[in-house]
């Protein structure tokens, strides 16, 4: 059995069992390592990633779920060579210190900038919410996010 | 023509009819009481004690708005007649009660009167109210009246055509209020009694838990369940009938802490409920359910093999089935038997969770769908699942755990109420 998937434009045949979290099958079977396992539980965000332009949890999302969608990871809105907008403002703020939890932040707020190109800073306080950063960067990261939203969409 | 006639007549009919409701309604209008200022502030005993009828009376849960100041009202409340905005119960002068006297705040709370002398809508308990002692009435003034007072203007109701009409009250009145009296001891003499009083009158649960008739009144008899706000509430008559029978103890955990080890969190309308509870003092929780398990329909638990046969089946995943594949994937990690959080926190096998066993699946797919949000203070979440499965697949799901695992009769429509609850949590 396969389950069709659009992960970063490309259409892909996945045949892992239904039952397998999307996170395992980003890691292991398409070497997509961006999103990271923290928690497996949904509680930490390290794992997110964009799903039919929603921020979504990838280690508690079965594959099965996700015939005939679209899935979107960090590595998707752009590389080290052509970094994306929100990537840029990122590296601009020194975001990262040890960068566990950023490809979760880069595409939880993606996914607001792509929504809401110029949200209030109380929009993306509660947006971000269900993404951690246990070295306490948040400050970092709420200002790349900032500067990524004052100009026109990421 | 027939028809024609017909219609006419029935207008005409309307029209007296709202004549009279009008001419009664300004025969009776209430007379707007004077304004007062401030009540001195009071004793520190005085200020716990009001606290304790402000949490046991649940002011705080509708008066305040999501992100809101406390009491500060404008809080939405969705009837089936449109939503109400709560009102600013803080002592602002203006737009709060600043300019209430403790006899204007005791005829609102048993009269539903505001101090100019408008009828209150019956979303304000009122009616439960009405009942409340003499004593507790004063406290819960002199706690109210020592808050912060903060500026804020009602939002205004949006009420279909003709209940934004407020003098229909007085008709909606002469049905369901009872008046009030003081003959109510401030101190009741066993938990038993106690209970009753705190679940009937200050606690007001049958506003949720007896559902509404088309007028809008509770249900009799009380206590057969109802819903609120997009949830189910569950009767409160059959809480030791069923697979997964109540017990005393477990009720006073659920109701002060928010989680029962034996059917799980509370969620939805009753969560900040429960974040009530958790302030007042012990004994006030165990009256609460000492009359809560007073009430129960066959008064007896059901058999306990049942409910460990059924608990047993949690570890049993059926193969093959999508709901089941859905189920490891999505939910295991935490919900299924051998899975840490099962082990070391003592969460309910899902065979005994409420929302599993409740007769509609509303319960189930809300949490589903909005999981269980973190909050200040509280151990129980659960991530939301709107945006990683579709109704369907929700449905699925919610066959295989209700089945499969609970071993209960299939829901029916389940996704048809996935996408209703999907839209209403939306608007």
């Amino acid at each position: 059995m396969t389950t069709s998937v659009t992960i970063n434009g490309r259409p892909c045949a996945l045949r892992a069992d239904p039952a397998t979290p999307l996170l395992y099958v980003l890691r292991n079977e398409l070497r997509l390592n961006g999103a990271k396992f923290g928690c497996g539980m949904g509680q930490c965000g390290a794992c997110t990633v964009i799903l039919d332009g929603k921020p979504v949890f990838s280690c508690v999302t079965p594959l099965g779920a996700l015939e005939g969608r679209s899935v979107r990871t960090v590595e998707g809105l752009g590389s080290a060579e052509r970094p994306g907008r929100l990537q840029a403002a990122f590296i601009k703020h020194q975001a990262a210190q040890c960068g566990y939890c950023i490809a979760g932040m880069l595409t939880r707020a993606q996914a607001l900038l792509e929504r809401n190109p110029h949200p209030t800073e109380r929009e993306i306080r509660s947006h971000m919410e269900p993404n951690l950063c246990r070295c306490g960067t948040h400050h970092r990261i709420l200002a790349a996010i900032r500067e990524a939203a004052r100009g026109d969409a990421a | 023509m027939r028809i024609l006639s017909f219609a006419r007549a029935a207008a005409a009919a309307g029209a007296v009819m709202a004549a009279a409701l009008g001419g009664l309604y300004l025969w009776t209008r209430p007379a707007p009481l004077p304004a007062a200022v401030l009540p001195a502030p009071p004793s520190a005993a005085v200020l716990a004690a009001g606290a304790r009828v402000v949490a046991l009376g649940d002011c705080m849960v509708c008066h305040t708005a999501k992100d809101g100041a406390p009491y500060a009202g404008g809080y939405g409340l969705r009837t089936p007649f449109g939503t109400i905005y709560s009102t600013n119960i803080t002592p602002d002068p203006v737009t709060g009660i600043g300019s209430w006297s403790a006899q204007a705040f005791r005829r609102a709370l048993r009269e539903g009167v505001a101090r100019d002398g408008h009828l209150l809508y019956p979303a304000f308990p009122y009616i439960h109210y009405a009942r409340m002692s003499d004593r507790d009435i004063e406290l819960a003034y002199a706690y109210l009246m020592s808050r912060t007072p903060v500026r804020a203007e009602a939002r205004r109701n949006e009420l279909m055509f003709p209940l934004n009409f407020r003098p229909m009250l007085a008709f909606w009145n002469a049905l369901y209020l009872r008046p009030g009296d003081a003959r109510i001891p401030a101190r009741q003499a066993t938990p038993l009694e106690r209970g009753r009083y705190l679940v009937d009158t200050l606690g007001h649960c049958a506003s949720c838990h007896s559902g509404m008739n088309p007028l809008g009144g509770e249900r009799h008899p009380a206590f057969q369940g109802g819903n609120i706000d997009g949830w189910d509430a569950p009767a409160l008559t059959r809480l030791a009938a069923g697979s997964a029978p109540w017990r005393h103890e477990e009720l006073v955990d659920y109701l002060r802490g928010g989680l029962s080890p034996a059917h799980g969190a509370a969620k939805g309308p009753m969560r900040p409920v429960t974040e009530r509870l958790a302030q007042v003092p012990r004994e006030d929780v165990e009256a609460i359910a000492t009359y809560l398990m007073s009430i129960q329909a066959d008064g007896g638990a059901a058999p306990q093999q049942q409910a460990q046969a059924l608990a047993a089946r949690t570890a049993a995943l059926l193969p093959g089935d999508a709901g089941a594949r859905l189920f490891e994937g999505a939910c295991a990690g935490c919900h299924a038997a051998p899975a840490p959080m099962m082990r070391l926190a003592g969460r309910p096998g899902l065979a005994r969770s409420s929302a599993v066993l409740g007769a509609s699946p509303v319960n189930f797919v809300q949490t589903v769908l909005h999981g269980v949000p973190w909050e200040h203070g509280s151990a129980v979440y659960m991530p939301p699942f709107a945006d990683t499965l579709s109704d369907a697949q929700v449905a699925l799901l919610a066959a295989y755990i209700r089945t499969g695992i609970a071993g209960q009769p299939a829901w029916k429509d389940i996704a048809t109420t996935s996408a209703r609850v999907r839209k209403e949590n939306q608007e």
